[in-house]
């Protein structure tokens, strides 16, 4: 059994608001507090070094920034982390068996051996360090590495923590959806889809187990063993 | 091998077609029917289906590439590569089958369709035929087909607007669909923004947009079965997860509410069949059953003396191929059938960048507004470089981020990740929409399915392989539809459309569609198909093949309303012919 990994973060890491612990939880940190509050968050799969090295590459894929909340708000990271434990890391519901080619065309879809989870253990090794350059550093380096299976997966998970159901540990207080305007799971449109052609109409988002009045498992529960 | 007590039917596939080959025989004899089905029931976890990334992305719902995988090659030079993730079709498996994740859209084939081989000969001449095409006729016509069509249009209740009453044309409706003997039985579901644009700018370029038909329900809804549904919700969760509400018609809640009320139908889950055993007989070869592996891993013979194969065109080819029953395809003779004419639907989108926000959240399965102005033989082919065509709409199913987020104008070249990515991707993530196109494969020489020489599932058996890339005539066809996209998503007022890059080769990552179709044709003679018009094998009397796996082309429709009006239409030929007197149908 590995030694038990906490990614902490401090207020001012995340830019000051609601972070997911792993018992699901609603933990809020505010950014004013920045010295004092941290938050400790158990880390499924990733050790420290990697989880704050997925964070910060998260985070200029998805940027904080003038046009809303990113990476690090939604909580990608820790998304990511769960996503890696549980089966889809594991590739528990892919075909498995070689022979492998690692250079397939791109119309095979991904043709290699490496489970997600051994493609940024591995991979992540070569970004030692990325959290603490500098953003432009940062950018010159996922520039190089832009045509990489690693990179692939960054950029889908980045999206997917952005805007998955909060259930799976991302996507924190809704911030995606928000910001562009979906509104999560509604039992109903019925009485609107008829109206508001050609405006927004943006219901206030709410999240399947608000919805549903009831927990939900998500699919990355089934199977989060040791790492 | 535990022999378990004979059965008059089994039916192999808990699908749209299995499940409705067992309520069939079911009502109107008195046989015993064992339905085999290799996954589980599904229905309890239906409630946590309004997740975008279990359900769409992860595919919940889908055959589980672990345990069943396809090989793919373009071309017979190529080596295979199994599909390790589906992502161009997405098959299901448990109990309703692909059925309980499907759309609903629900068009019947052009008539012609039927006969594309003759029809196309007839108007254009034989010149006009692509270059190692295998097209050839269906032994039935639409006019056969025509009242199947619309039994199943009533039991599984869709919505939509006639434009061919018994030959009369009527506007609003298509009006260039084949003859309908009766209307829809609801009208058209509401035209959500998204679609009242495309229908719009169709109209103003002189097309012909008509609400497209779907078998989600516009209102409260009783079948003949007398199997009620309540209005659609325009939640928007629809395709790729199960409906909530039973408002999208799925097997289990049209077929399978019935089927558990029969006394003589036994559903077994998790039970994958392995092979279709036969004798040879004097009177020819003979089905004696099936075995198959049981939750516990164990291996099980079950006897019966009528096989019904409905595992969809994958699973359908498969249990052929891997018991040896029928003569497989060999592209340099030409000669044997089996695995013949493999043919996937034409199907890619523009993207429509628009001024005005969508709302694209709200939606339903099968809802939208569609051309079929460019469908078929409509259009004069003469002096276009590719034959048949297909249908322009713009769908609005309901979409959420994950699939949709990061769609920016191609004029503006920005990277895929980063700031100003993000910003504009933002900025046009609910004025973005797909104006989609779907048409039809010609059959070609090459494309097939066989067994693959390397690759396994668990079991020990090979994985089936397609051979399969497009040809000139879908290039050709998807080039000149483009341009017509194009241009009606400016007439729609779209800034900017991103048009299609045209096709490369055959992509198993893109979603597509659900619509492989071919491997067991029927035909009008053994040497020239797998199956009969009944979809009897023409070797194996006792075994029926149903399911688009027995199409010898693709139409540009969606395939589940022609597969179910044909296996109502075989349903009807085992229950009124061959239970009497088994035998070869003619
Ligand atoms: C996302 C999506 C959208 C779609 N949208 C549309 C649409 O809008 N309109 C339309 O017309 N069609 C649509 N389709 C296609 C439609 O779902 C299929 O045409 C239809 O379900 C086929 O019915 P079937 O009975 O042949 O196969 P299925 O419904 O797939 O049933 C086959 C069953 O056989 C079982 N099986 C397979 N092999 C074995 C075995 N060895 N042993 C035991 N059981 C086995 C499978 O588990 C499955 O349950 C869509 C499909 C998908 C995935
Ligand atoms: S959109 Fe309508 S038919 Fe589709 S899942 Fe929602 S309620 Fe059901």
């Amino acid at each position: 059994m590995r030694r038990r990994q906490f990614l902490i973060l401090s207020a001012a890491s995340i830019g000051g608001v609601l972070v997911y612990s792993l018992d699901r939880k609603a933990s809020r940190i505010f950014a004013q507090e920045k010295s004092t509050q941290t938050l400790k968050i158990p880390l499924r799969f990733f050790t420290e070094e990697e989880a704050m090295i997925v964070a910060a590459a998260a985070a200029r894929i998805f940027p904080s920034d003038d046009s809303g909340p990113g990476a690090k708000e939604a909580g990608v990271v820790i998304f990511i982390d769960r996503q890696l434990a549980g089966p889809w890391g594991r590739d528990r519901y892919r075909y498995a068996q070689g022979p492998f080619d690692e250079n397939a065309a791109r119309e095979f879809g991904y043709q290699g051996k490496a489970t997600p989870r051994e493609t940024y253990r591995e991979g992540l090794k070569g970004l030692k360090g990325f959290d603490s350059l500098s953003p432009a550093e940062q950018d010159k380096n996922l520039q190089q590495i832009e045509d990489t299976h690693l990179f692939a997966l960054l950029r889908q998970n980045t999206i997917e923590g952005m805007f998955s159901d909060p259930v799976h540990g991302g996507n924190v207080d809704m911030v995606g959806w928000q910001m562009v305007g979906f509104p999560g799971p509604r039992m109903s449109n019925y009485d609107e889809v008829d109206k508001h052609f050609g405006e927004a109409f943006r219901p206030k988002p709410v999240s399947l187990e608000q919805v549903l009045h009831r927990k939900v498992r998500p699919s990355e529960d089934e199977d989060a063993g040791t790492a | 091998m535990k022999t378990l007590p004979s059965a008059d039917v089994v039916i192999i596939g808990g699908g749209w077609t299995g499940l409705l080959m067992a309520k069939e025989l079911s009502a109107r004899s008195p046989v015993s029917i064992v339905v085999l089905e290799r996954g589980r029931s599904r229905i309890p976890e239906y409630s946590s289906g309004m997740d975008e990334l279990d359900y769409f992305v992860r595919m919940h719902m889908m055959q589980d590439p672990s345990r069943e995988a396809v090989t793919i090659r373009h071309h017979d030079k190529e080596r295979s590569l199994p599909i390790r993730q589906y992502g161009a079709f997405l098959p299901g498996s448990g109990v309703g089958g692909t059925g309980e994740h499907w759309g609903a859209v629900f068009p019947r084939l052009m008539p012609d369709c039927f006969a594309l081989q003759s029809k196309t000969v007839e108007r254009y001449g034989a010149g006009k035929l692509p270059e190692d095409h295998t097209m050839q006729d269906w032994p039935v016509t639409y006019d056969e087909v025509e009242p199947y069509y619309a039994r199943s249009e009533r039991e599984v209740g869709v919505c939509g607007k006639a434009g061919n009453l018994n030959g009369k044309k009527i506007d609003g409706g298509n009006i260039f669909e084949g003859w309908r003997s009766s209307e829809y039985p609801m009208p058209p579901t509401i035209t959500p923004y998204f679609s009242e644009l495309f229908r719009g700018g169709a109209k103003s370029l002189g097309y012909h947009p008509y609400n497209n038909a779907t078998a989600v329900t516009s209102e409260e809804y009783t079948n003949p079965d007398g199997i009620s549904r309540p209005a659609c919700a325009f939640c928007g969760f629809c395709e790729r997860t199960p409906c909530m509400i039973n408002a999208k018609a799925q097997p289990t809640n049209v077929l399978l509410p019935i089927v558990r009320q029969r006394k003589t139908v036994t559903l077994r889950t998790n039970a994958t069949v392995k092979r279709i055993l036969h004798d040879s007989t004097p009177n020819g070869a003979k089905a004696r059953g099936v075995t198959y592996i049981d939750e516990s891993g164990e291996e099980i013979f079950q006897p019966a003396d009528l096989v019904v194969l409905a595992s969809y065109t994958l699973g359908n080819n498969h249990l052929l191929l891997l018991s040896g029953l029928g003569t497989p395809y060999d592209p340099a003779t030409g000669k044997g059938t089996l695995g013949k004419n493999l043919t996937h639907q034409v199907s890619f989108g523009v993207q429509a960048f628009l001024e005005k926000p969508l709302n694209k959240f709200m939606g339903a399965g099968g809802t939208g507004v569609r051309i079929s102005d460019f469908d078929a033989d409509v259009l004069d082919h003469t002096h276009l470089p590719f034959i048949r065509g297909g249908m322009i709409g713009a769908m609005s199913v309901g979409t959420q981020p994950l699939s949709t987020f990061g769609t920016t104008p191609r004029s503006m070249k920005l990277p895929r990740w980063g700031a100003a990515w993000k910003k504009t991707s933002i900025e046009y993530f609910d004025r973005t929409g797909v104006i989609a196109f779907s048409g039809e494969q010609v059959p070609h020489k090459g494309n097939r399915f066989d067994l693959d020489p390397i690759y396994k599932n668990p079991l020990g058996d090979p994985l089936l392989r397609m051979t399969m890339n497009w040809q000139d005539n879908e290039r050709k066809m998807a080039e000149f539809m483009n341009a017509k996209m194009v241009e009606i998503g400016h007439a729609m007022g779209a800034k900017e459309v991103n048009p299609f890059p045209g096709y490369g080769d055959y992509d198993v990552v893109r979603y597509q569609s659900t619509h492989v179709q071919g491997g067991t044709m029927m035909a009008k003679s053994p040497d020239l198909g797998v199956v009969n018009s009944y979809q009897q094998h023409w070797e194996i009397h006792n075994l029926f093949v149903i399911g688009a796996s027995t199409f010898p082309n693709s139409g540009s429709s969606n395939p589940t309303p022609t597969i179910l009006a044909l296996t109502y239409r075989t349903a009807d030929a085992i229950v009124d012919r061959y239970l009497k007197k088994p035998a070869l149908l003619a």
